[in-house]
């Protein structure tokens, strides 16, 4: 598999009132991968989606989507080049049905409502929602809200999928059916940044993992690497203990 | 455009600030329920209409000194919103910020209209002896009522300032208006609180009725006219902002009386609004205000 | 839900309606083809509103904006270019979506929402107003008369009120047909998506400034071309009628009442209010502010108990009934 850089971060920085959130963060995706990204509370994540997604604009640096410059584009034009996310508290339309919420998704890339609903109805049916195509989003239990914000964002044919927190707060039955979600994510060619605080999921899935800390990239590399890093073990718990992936 | 004599001018910045001063009165009351509750209340000014009437009423039945009547229409319109809060206003909390606009809409539509099928369109000015006179300084010659009001309003906002700055319950509505979840684990019965707030927007803006009765016609659609005035300083102050809104109601009072002298008829009001879309698309949170979303 | 027998089903009520209402007019006296005439405009401006606030989710205050700059339009051109009211008509459409898209550019540029940017509308219609008065104060002190030419379809003006009736029914139906094809389409969903929740729908490719102004566009176009009617109907305006606060408010409560957001909701909403109106002028008597009096009340019923308007409250019941079974 020859490595494809398909987005490219350079030195994003961003503050709020005097608090740097990110800071000189750079990094390179490569086409098909898994990129997870892990970090104490607080440490920026989802400021980073926020910046790539184009709900915020970076003080400094730059993005290039396929050697496009795509520095400050707002979001809608992120996603129509195939830049999709999820929400870390889900954003569902709450008085929409579950069919119309993932049709929405669809019509970013179909312009006819009779193809976007064979599209949706297709998405939801390998989410595993197709029985609550016709309940309001708003009636969802998390693990279904959760799926829901991932068909939704899989309904825009993306290129690029960033998850934010998707594992959270789900039931290890649910757990496990989303990690098997994304897996499937990855053999349709969409590569995947994911945020995530359940470790035994990210240090599974993820080809690489970048380590974030008070908006800093403080490591680089794969799991097994991650892990044993000294810097990592003493931004989460502190110099005393030794963090072990176990498996 | 006509260009006043200097006499004019100072004529009209007094009687800009001594309007003023009621109109503070008015917006911060508008400006207590918004910073509570983030509601808007449309039915602002019909509650000022009911203080008009009060006083009017109270005057011409029993011969009351209008400014007697302040001991009336204070607790009645006090009663009346906290009535309307806790039986209309409290059940739509939760609701979309909308639902809440509209309710008071409905509710503004009700009282004005009542009002007008109980009192007919007829405007009524109230004629107190002692009060026609005019005090005259220097070159000056001011309308002897809106001195008083401005006064009382004046004396009415520092009482409530106190209240809110330095009494328990001041500075629980304070706590509640600034953050919600906090006050509730630290016991405020964020319920009373609104019942409250809403009961002294009302008094403060009842009051202001009651001093703008003897000088001002008495009409159930009056209210409008102030109302829009109030959202407009409320802005300018940013809402939930005490200070801010009494400041306004002096800077909107200044500014319709001196674009009164300058500029013919209505097209004064015309300036109040653009004031007003200005600094909505550009200032939301007001010319003092914190942001307030 | 498109499978063949509702369908039918559907299509023969409309019908059957439809051709009630053509004949309805040879059976009922005058006053009640002005009654129904009225409810059917309102049912128009009420759907025309819904465009912008019932589906994009951005509630005016101030229709009455692009409903007077319609009026004055026409109005002016007949009386001054001796513009056939017609083609006024289209003018005045094309009027009012400039005032639209300049204050819609405006505000969503700025990202004015919810109740800032209701109270914006209120502000503009309240400033357009203003000139208006200035204007007719100078030059109409008895309102803007249309010169009467009698019974003339050229000229859009007729001794019954029967022709207004239908001219009324056919642009109530049109606009009727449009929403339903906004509800099915993109542009419906898009519109819907940007009312529930506009981060979610801007990170799924959605342009809202774009949407929000395409909504804006139709709806001040439709409510200006309403008020064209308004003035051939009654052949005389003046300010007040053209750009009054409760001008607004009367626009936006048969949604509100009916059910934003939905195909017949404004309808049923607009028809509701003008029936009890009727009553309430009849039964109360008297002078003309009494039909508010019993909006307001219904307004405040219907935002605590029926928060969808009366359609989602059906639907509430209906679905709640089908659980019972």
């Amino acid at each position: 598999m020859g490595l494809m850089s398909i987005l490219e971060v350079k030195d994003f920085s961003k503050h709020f009132g005097g608090l740097w959130a990110v800071k000189n963060f750079s990094f390179e995706l490569n086409q098909g991968e898994i990129l997870g990204i892990i970090g104490p509370n607080g440490a920026g994540k989802t400021t980073l989606f926020n910046l790539l997604t184009g709900f915020y604009r970076p003080d400094s640096g730059r993005a290039f989507y396929k050697d496009e410059n795509i520095t400050g584009l707002r979001p809608y034009e992120m996603c129509k080049r195939g830049i999709a996310r999820t929400f870390q508290i889900t954003q569902p339309f709450a008085e929409l049905t579950v069919l119309e919420n993932v049709k929405i998704g669809a019509y970013n890339r179909i312009p006819s409502s009779q193809q976007a609903t064979q599209e949706a109805l297709r998405i939801l049916e390998t989410v595993g929602l197709s029985e609550m195509k016709d309940e309001l989003a708003s009636a969802l239990p998390i693990g279904h809200r959760k799926s829901l914000e991932l068909a939704r964002a899989l309904a825009t044919k993306p290129e690029i999928i960033l998850l934010d927190e998707v594992v959270a707060g789900l039931n290890s039955r649910e757990a496990n059916d989303m990690l098997e979600q994304i897996k499937w994510i990855r053999t349709q060619g969409i590569t995947i940044v994911m945020i995530e605080h359940v470790m035994k999921a990210i240090m599974s899935l993820s080809d690489r993992i970048i380590v974030i800390h008070y908006g800093e990239k403080i490591a680089e590399g794969v799991p097994q690497e991650i892990s044993r890093d000294a810097k990592v073990i003493e931004a989460y718990l502190g110099e005393e203990y030794a963090f072990v992936a176990r498996e | 455009m006509t260009i006043p004599s200097l006499s004019l001018l100072l004529q009209s910045i007094v009687n800009g600030i001594l309007m003023g001063g009621v109109y503070s009165l008015v917006a911060i009351g508008l400006s207590l329920i918004f910073g509570v509750m983030h509601i808007i209340n449309f039915a602002h000014g019909s509650f000022m209409m009911l203080g008009m009437f009060t006083t009017y009423w109270v005057y011409v039945l029993l011969g009351i000194d209008p400014y007697l009547s302040l001991l009336l229409s204070i607790p009645v319109l006090f009663i009346l919103g906290l009535v309307i809060q806790r039986f209309l206003i409290a059940l739509i909390l939760d609701a979309p910020e909308y639902n809440q606009l509209l309710l008071t809409l409905g509710v503004s539509l009700f009282i004005e209209n009542f009002a007008l099928f109980v009192w007919s369109p007829n405007y009524r000015t109230m004629e107190v002896p002692y009060l026609s006179k005019a005090v005259t300084v220097g070159i000056l010659t001011i309308s002897l009522p809106k001195v008083i009001a401005f006064l009382f309003a004046v004396i009415l906002t520092v009482i409530l300032y106190y209240f809110l700055k330095h009494t328990d319950l001041g500075k629980a509505i304070r706590a509640a208006s600034e953050e919600k979840e906090g006050s509730l684990t630290v016991g405020i019965n964020l319920r009373r609180i609104y019942y409250l707030a809403f009961g002294i927007g009302a008094a403060c803006v009842g009051a202001a009725g009651t001093l703008t009765a003897p000088f001002f016609y008495v009409s159930p659609q009056v209210g409008s006219v102030f109302v829009i005035l109030a959202f407009v300083i409320v802005v300018l102050g940013g809402m939930g902002n005490i200070i801010g809104a009494f400041f306004g109601g002096l800077i909107v009072g200044l500014a319709e009386s001196l674009g009164a002298a300058f500029i013919p008829g209505q097209l004064k009001q015309f300036i109040i609004y653009f004031i007003f879309v200005m600094v909505l698309l550009f200032k939301p949170e007001g010319l003092f205000g914190k942001a307030h979303e | 839900m498109s499978n063949g027998m509702p369908r039918m089903r559907n299509i023969l009520v409309i019908v059957a309606v439809g051709i009630f209402l053509v004949i309805l007019p040879r059976f009922i006296g005058d006053y009640f083809v002005h009654l129904v005439t009225t409810v059917f405009f309102f049912g128009y401006l009420a759907m025309a509103w819904n465009i912008l606030g019932g589906y994009a989710g951005q509630f005016s205050f101030g229709h009455a904006a692009f409903f007077g700059v319609g009026a004055f339009t026409s109005s002016l051109l007949q009386i001054h270019a001796g513009v056939n009211p017609w083609i006024g008509m289209i003018l005045a459409g094309i009027a009012g979506m400039l005032v639209g898209l300049f204050i819609g550019s405006l505000s969503f540029r700025f990202g004015l929402r919810g109740a800032y940017f209701a109270l914006t509308m209120l502000a503009l219609a309240e400033m357009l107003r203003l000139i208006a008065v200035q204007v007719c104060t100078v030059r109409y002190p008895l309102g803007i008369n249309i010169p009467i030419k009698g019974n003339s379809l050229l000229h859009f003006q007729f001794t019954s009120k029967v022709p207004y009736y239908y001219i009324m029914l056919i642009m109530m139906a049109a606009v009727l047909c449009l929403t339903y094809v906004i509800e099915r389409k993109k542009i419906g969903s898009y519109f819907k998506a940007i009312r529930e929740n506009e981060e979610a729908a801007e990170s799924l490719g959605i342009n809202l400034f774009n949407y929000k102004l395409l909504a804006m566009a139709i709806s001040s176009f439709l409510t200006a071309v309403g008020g064209t009617f308004y003035a051939q109907y009654y052949l005389i305006i003046d300010e007040e009628a053209a750009f009054g606060v409760m001008v607004s408010i009367e626009i936006l409560l048969g949604p509100i009442i009916g059910g934003a957001g939905t195909v017949f909701g404004p309808i049923l909403g607009a028809g509701v209010l003008e029936f009890l109106s009727e009553f309430a002028r009849n039964i109360l008597g008297g002078y003309s502010g009494i039909h508010l009096m019993v909006y307001g009340a219904i307004l405040i019923v219907v935002i605590i108990f029926l928060p969808s308007g009366i359609l989602g409250g059906l639907k509430l019941a209906y679905s709640k009934l089908g659980k019972r079974e």
